[in-house]
């Protein structure tokens, strides 16, 4: 395998890393400040992608499509907040498991009822799209690139927000001890209803981001969700810091495994059995590496020990 | 308790009497509605053995039920095809046996449990929820991308697998088939729960500390529940896939053991009707609603959330009254 080709693999595993990454922070921070588990959280990210591609559509502005994907994530979770998650903040995890399983059936069908079952495409601008020419000469598509630097940028505006800003406080803050600050004259249900839309938000953005190299349709949500959960489980559920190396490590790990444990096996093996075997122990790398840091430290590799 | 009794009593009533009355009306679709009933049901009160009674939010059972599936599967094709499974180091032939292969089924359903439980059990709350669900889709990805039984398209059994002294192909029978593995199941559930296992199970539920201060480990009791739970429900797996004469991926599928907690909720965690109850009242919706609208999980969705937020106890807690038998 060429080091050029390697070297496109690193950053193919890097951009769905840093877009895991996007995906799993509203879930750790929902999770560190109120104790829930969101299933849900996947259907967000489908509600951003529809957003996007229904208004990119009808206006042909990719700029306009993401702000439209922010805005209608940040919509529906902060209106699923008020309905129903907040009723379930001093339930047990059974039950926040169940009501979010059931938010999921009613995004689902909902979408499906809306849209249509057909998937619908949304395109890369043509100012992002085509290749650029990396140092070593590596040829990469400017618009995975972009994807890159965004989920960097977002990563260091979410440290920025919690180490530096007022609502960063507040948020570690109820992390510790919610009653204090509730005693301490925070609107507790405010700052939760805020943690929750700035969560969706940033899952609506993802989706839409995302759903311009994928088709955007019902149900793409579930297989990002469930890998955004191994990402938080790895890196420490509530740690945004975790929830970044987590993200970086899965994605590395996905891409470079579908690529080199083939090749690896065929070292070994002949070539059809080495492909076959090769890309079934791929598919199956994350939730062995998840396994793996959960055996060393069962609380992640920054979660704090219960 | 009595009048749980009663609704426990009539349900039993009602599987009994189904066969008889569908006979009467000669309505073999309804037959096979009520196996997957029944078929659910049973996946349902294995999980409920970890779930109701340990307090193991297990969001991967499909793992299990999946595993059971593609034992059936996997033993029936290499016996449809007259092609042993391996030769070397001894020749090992596929079978069109039931009991041979529920045995299987059990078995392997059970290793993956023991295994799966080990390492899940060193975590708990959220990250056990997370890690079944991980190690279910692990499973899921795993039977997709394998291509020698069919990968994403699945298996497909000619003709149903065959039981001694029966004909599994007439509906009623098989149906009685699942009936009876159900009951005993549930025979063999009330008397767990009762048995002095049981009780330190619940124990370890309520109170893990006060459990390992008398001397018992609340991590084997947890791990030997996981295991009986996963063999139980991959019993049902085997089940459900002589039903459809199939298996495919979709027996893996997270939403599957997002499901099989629903069978549970709707009944009402830990009673030991509550999966059965769920799951015919499952069934019973999807058919009805999915009649009256291609949208019907709109509709199952606003009704998983009422019970959940306004309905804990389930339906059976509704019909019978809040107590529970053990806390």
């Amino acid at each position: 395998m060429s080091p050029i080709l390697l070297a496109e693999q690193v950053l193919n595993g890097l951009q769905l890393g840093v877009m895991l990454f996007v995906m799993a922070a509203g879930l750790t921070l929902v999770f560190g400040v109120m104790g829930l588990i969101n299933l849900a959280h996947g259907s967000l990210f489908m509600v951003g992608a529809f957003a996007a591609a229904a208004v990119a559509g009808a206006t042909g502005s990719f700029l306009l499509a993401l702000v439209a994907a922010l805005a209608a994530a940040a919509a529906a979770g902060a209106l699923i907040e008020v309905l129903v998650i907040r009723r379930l903040y001093d339930r047990d995890h059974l039950d926040q498991v169940l009501a979010t399983f059931a938010l999921i059936l009613i995004f689902s069908e909902g979408t499906r009822w809306i849209f249509g079952s057909f998937p619908l495409y949304l395109n890369v601008p043509d100012y992002l799209s085509g290749p650029v020419t990396l140092p070593g000469g590596i040829q990469y598509p400017l618009y995975r690139l972009t994807l890159i630097a965004i989920g960097l940028a977002i990563a260091g505006g979410l440290f920025a927000l919690i180490s530096k800003t007022r609502l960063g406080i507040q948020i570690r803050a109820g992390e510790n001890d919610r009653e204090m600050i509730a005693a301490l004259g925070v609107d507790i249900s405010k700052l939760y209803t805020i943690v929750f839309a700035l969560g969706a938000a940033l899952a609506g953005l993802a989706g839409a981001l995302v759903g311009a190299i994928q088709s955007v349709q019902v149900g793409m949500g579930e297989p990002v969700l469930i890998v955004a959960f191994v990402v938080i489980v790895i890196g420490g559920i509530g740690s945004i810091k975790g929830a970044l190396v987590g993200a970086i490590l899965v994605g590395l790990t996905d891409t470079l495994g579908g690529v080199l444990l083939p090749e690896l096996f065929k070292l070994f093996m002949d070539n059809s059995t080495a492909s076959s075997a090769g890309s079934a122990l791929a598919s199956m790398l994350i939730y062995i590496l998840m396994a793996g840091v959960l055996i060393w430290k069962p609380t992640g590799l920054f979660g704090a020990s219960t | 308790m009595k009048a749980e009794r009663i609704v426990n009593t009539s349900v039993v009533a009602a599987l009994v009497l189904f066969p008889l009355w569908a006979w009467m009306t000669d309505a073999p679709f309804l037959i096979t509605l009520a196996t997957k009933a029944v078929i659910f049901a049973l996946a349902g009160v294995g999980l409920n053995i970890a779930l109701g009674i340990g307090g193991l939010v297990s969001l991967g059972h499909a793992a299990f039920f999946g595993l059971g599936g593609y034992a059936m599967g996997i033993l029936a094709s290499h016996a449809q095809a007259y092609d042993p499974i391996f030769n070397a180091p001894f020749v090992l032939e596929g079978t069109k046996s039931m009991p041979v292969i529920w045995l299987v089924a059990i078995i392997s359903s059970g290793l993956a449990a023991l295994a799966i439980g080990a390492l899940s059990l060193r975590t708990s709350g959220v990250y056990f929820i997370m890690i079944t669900l991980a190690f279910g889709q692990m499973l899921y990805y795993f039977s997709i991308s394998w291509p020698a039984y069919g990968g994403e398209d699945g298996l497909s059994i000619y003709v149903r697998n065959s039981f001694p002294g029966m004909n599994t192909l007439d509906p009623i029978q098989y149906y009685v088939i699942c009936v009876a593995l159900l009951f005993a199941v549930l025979l063999f559930t009330s008397r767990l729960a009762r048995a002095p296992f049981g009780l330190a199970l619940g124990a370890a539920r309520q109170s893990p500390l006060r459990v390992k201060t008398v001397g018992i480990s609340p991590y084997k009791l947890q791990l030997v529940a996981f295991t009986i739970s996963g063999m139980i429900t991959g019993l049902a797996g085997a089940l459900f896939a002589d039903l459809n004469r199939f298996v495919s991926p979709t027996m893996f599928s997270w939403q599957l053991s997002g499901e099989i907690i629903v069978f549970i909720l709707i009944g009402g965690t830990a009673r030991l009707f509550g999966p059965v109850v769920g799951a015919i009242v499952f069934v019973l919706l999807e058919h009805l609603l999915g009649g009256l609208s291609e949208y019907w999980h709109i509709y199952l969705g606003l009704l998983l959330l009422l019970i959940v937020l306004f309905a804990r106890g389930g339906l059976i807690g509704l019909l019978a009254g809040k107590e529970r038998s053990h806390d």
